[in-house]
């Protein structure tokens, strides 16, 4: 049985994800300069190295508590070549509100604004604040770069960490017994006018829809799917498999939903793959028994299915 | 509305809509803030500036305290003036983004109506919600008029600027904030003249992109922080050219202590916010009845103007302080900051301390008598602080 796994595991690792989408994103400029923090195979590095080059330099980036007050690297040094402001924990929606409004009122409105949370800062913490900003529709890009748990402070769980996950607080024995917070459905219920989901496996949906975001007026959200090699007990080389994995298992499919209402389906897997493939390779879920593994796949199914429902009745 | 009809004129307002007449002639460019009492009047007022385009502001309407600290923080280092009123509770939930604003070295005007702190809830009047953040490092004024708050207001932009420390004005809830005295509300074109337009030094530039508030070593650290005193012990002397300039070109000046009486006093009464105008009365009779009695306004509270105070108290033979505040497990806290500036000093006048009204207990001139009466009875003080109009 082991030997097997080990087997199956070998195979996707050398599955090949199309690397040629990669190719198209790496020739448009880089605002992000290397030599940055981030541990091996960040997903959060390559999320803000993707958005900045569909937003470009008139940009302005906030960065709340989260793995990226790390990685732009400590005082005097910077990574981006675009302004960074760093905030407390749960102000990034409002403190872009706060600079956006700033910058409107000396003429200077055409700067994006792109606050760049992780998801206990978007999820938890920081969700009265987006919440607020939601509801005024303030005029900023919001992205979360969901590596689902609190990594910068060692793993700890978030509302955003997956049902049955190992975290340093829901340790071996007592894994997470709650399903993920689905932030998405909560944050498009604003009715704002752009609500979309991306995965650094997928750069050019990614850029795309940052592009897109750049174009509309008022709150828009952008959820990322960026996987923590380190929080999930991985080699940092099976980063973009995994986030190739979640979006080709359907668990966290690529999709937009416009004013709230409006869904799109933006990707359908050619074949959709088992999570057991996804979830295999993560040592956060060694535990997992096949009934559980078996749970997770029905809710995904279930899911999927609503999704592509809720597509169907707006004609996306 | 024209600014003209209301500017430049003697009018008859609260404590409130004078915080929100100073606001609109300092032309603030971002406010935000969340309703709470007794502060709220402030910010109606000055969502009515906003919506008839009397003030030329972004006001964002946001859903807590934290976000309306938040958000001028934001705006600021953007490169603007911003502006946010609160009290009691909004203040307590400001606190972390208040020392946000003090180490990105932001000049935000915050006015804190003084209300006391729940459970049980109250909405009146005591020091302890603004006293609660001494140590952030905000610069913090304490009005006793209307008028006073109104030109308090003006001043703490120009002070804030100059030294790059965000300015609390302070006044005492319903004594001031819902109480109307005639106010002179000056011309924007006085205005003009003494407060220029906000010229940031550093703000979030897209021509030079830096990272501010990032992670800083033990090796930066420090420095910056000392910085941030240095900056207050700059705020001492520009406090008092501002209100200088002010008293040049308004015709008005406050100090940044106010000695009465004090040069012959036997006892030097220490008051701040509205107990000093009840203070005034009985000093003046008190005076009549041939008791050398003065009193010490504390306006500036942070940073302390130690000097000043030191010159004056260390003349009296005693000295009273009244805190409407306490400091459990110790002493009023205007009374601590008054015996540390004293201590190392070879003239140490007895200090006692009066902790009275609290939760808006009316603070009456018989109250004061009494301490008066009570501190030229006794020689030295008997208990670390005495209680003033308390049933127990």
């Amino acid at each position: 049985m082991r030997q097997k796994l080990k087997r199956k595991r070998q195979e996707l690792i050398n599955k090949d994800f199309s690397p040629k989408r990669w190719q198209e994103a790496n020739q448009i400029e880089e605002l992000m300069n290397p030599g940055h923090f981030a541990c091996p195979g960040c997903g959060g590095a390559l999320a803000m190295r993707y958005a900045l080059k569909a937003l470009g330099k008139n940009t302005i980036v906030v960065i709340p508590a989260c793995c990226w007050s790390i990685i732009d690297g400590p005082f005097p040094l910077h990574c981006l070549k675009v302004p960074l402001y760093h905030t407390a924990f749960e102000t990034a929606a409002i403190m872009a509100s706060g600079i956006k409004a700033g910058l409107e009122i000396q003429g200077k409105g055409d700067i994006s604004v792109l606050a760049f949370a992780g998801d206990g800062g978007t999820a938890d913490i920081g969700i009265q604040a987006l919440s607020g900003a939601c509801e005024r529709n303030d005029d900023i890009i919001y992205a979360c770069y969901d590596n689902e748990a609190y990594m910068n402070t060692g793993i700890q769980r978030s509302s955003a960490t997956p049902l049955f996950a190992w975290t340093t607080t829901t340790p071996e024995g007592t894994p997470k017994g709650e399903p993920k917070k689905n932030m998405v459905e909560i944050v498009a219920a604003h009715r704002i006018p752009y609500t979309a989901t991306c995965s650094v496996g997928f750069p050019e949906d990614m850029i795309a829809k940052f592009k897109k975001a750049k174009e509309i007026r008022g709150l828009k959200y952008i959820h990322i799917y960026a996987p923590c090699p380190t929080g999930w007990r991985m080699a940092p080389d099976l980063m973009i498999k995994v986030a190739c994995l979640a979006v080709e298992t359907c668990l966290f499919p690529l999709y937009e939903i416009e004013e709230g209402i409006r869904y799109k389906i933006n990707y359908f897997p050619k074949e959709k793959l088992p999570v057991r493939d996804y979830i295999r390779i993560q040592g956060r879920f060694s535990h997992l028994r096949e009934r559980e593994i078996e749970l997770i796949q029905k809710k995904v199914d279930f899911e999927w299915d609503l999704l592509k429902k809720r597509a169907g009745l707006s004609g996306g | 509305m024209k600014l003209e009809a209301i500017t430049g004129t003697k009018k008859v307002v609260t404590g409130n809509h004078a915080v929100s007449y100073g606001v609109l002639l300092s032309r603030a460019q971002v406010i935000a803030a969340y309703p709470i009492t007794p502060q709220t009047q402030i910010v109606e007022l000055l969502s009515e500036f906003c919506a008839t385009g009397l003030l030329k502001a972004k006001f964002i309407k946001v859903e807590s305290e934290h976000s309306a600290m938040s958000a001028c923080v934001g705006a600021a280092i953007s490169g603007v003036r911003a502006f946010t009123a609160t009290s009691a509770h909004g203040l307590a939930l400001m606190h972390e983004m208040l020392h946000w604003a003090v180490g990105a070295r932001l000049p935000i005007v915050v006015a804190n109506v003084n209300r006391a702190m729940g459970p049980g809830w109250s909405v009146w009047t005591d020091q302890n919600d603004s006293l609660s953040q001494r140590d952030v490092g905000m610069i913090q004024l304490y009005c006793e008029s209307n008028q006073e708050v109104l030109d308090t207001v003006i001043q703490a932009f120009k002070i804030g600027e100059k030294v790059l420390l965000p300015v609390m004005v302070i006044l005492d809830a319903f004594v001031l904030s819902h109480t109307s005295e005639p106010v002179d509300i000056p011309s924007q074109e006085m205005v003009d003249n003494f407060l220029p337009p906000y010229k940031p030094q550093h703000y979030l530039n897209i021509e030079h992109p830096a990272s501010y508030g990032g992670l800083t070593n033990p090796d930066h650290y420090f420095e910056i922080r000392i910085k941030i005193e240095m900056a207050h012990r700059a705020a001492l002397k520009v406090a008092e050219e501002v209100d200088k300039e002010f008293q040049e070109k308004f015709g008005r000046g406050y100090g940044l202590v106010e000695p009465v009486n004090c040069d012959d006093a036997k006892v030097i009464i220490v008051t701040s916010g509205t107990i000093t105008g009840t203070a005034r009365e009985v000093i003046d009779k008190e005076r009549r009845k041939g008791r050398k009695v003065g009193l010490l306004k504390i306006r500036l509270f942070r940073p302390t103007p130690r000097e000043r105070i030191r010159e004056i108290l260390t003349r009296a033979e005693k000295i009273a302080v009244i805190d409407r505040n306490i400091s459990f497990g110790h002493s009023g806290i205007f009374a601590q900051e008054i015996k540390s500036i004293l201590y190392n000093e070879p003239r140490r006048p007895p200090i006692f301390n009066f902790i009275i009204g609290l939760g808006g207990r009316d603070v009456r001139p018989e109250d004061i008598e009494e301490i008066i009466d009570y501190v030229f009875k006794k020689d030295q003080p008997t208990e670390d602080f005495t209680l003033r109009g308390v049933r127990l």
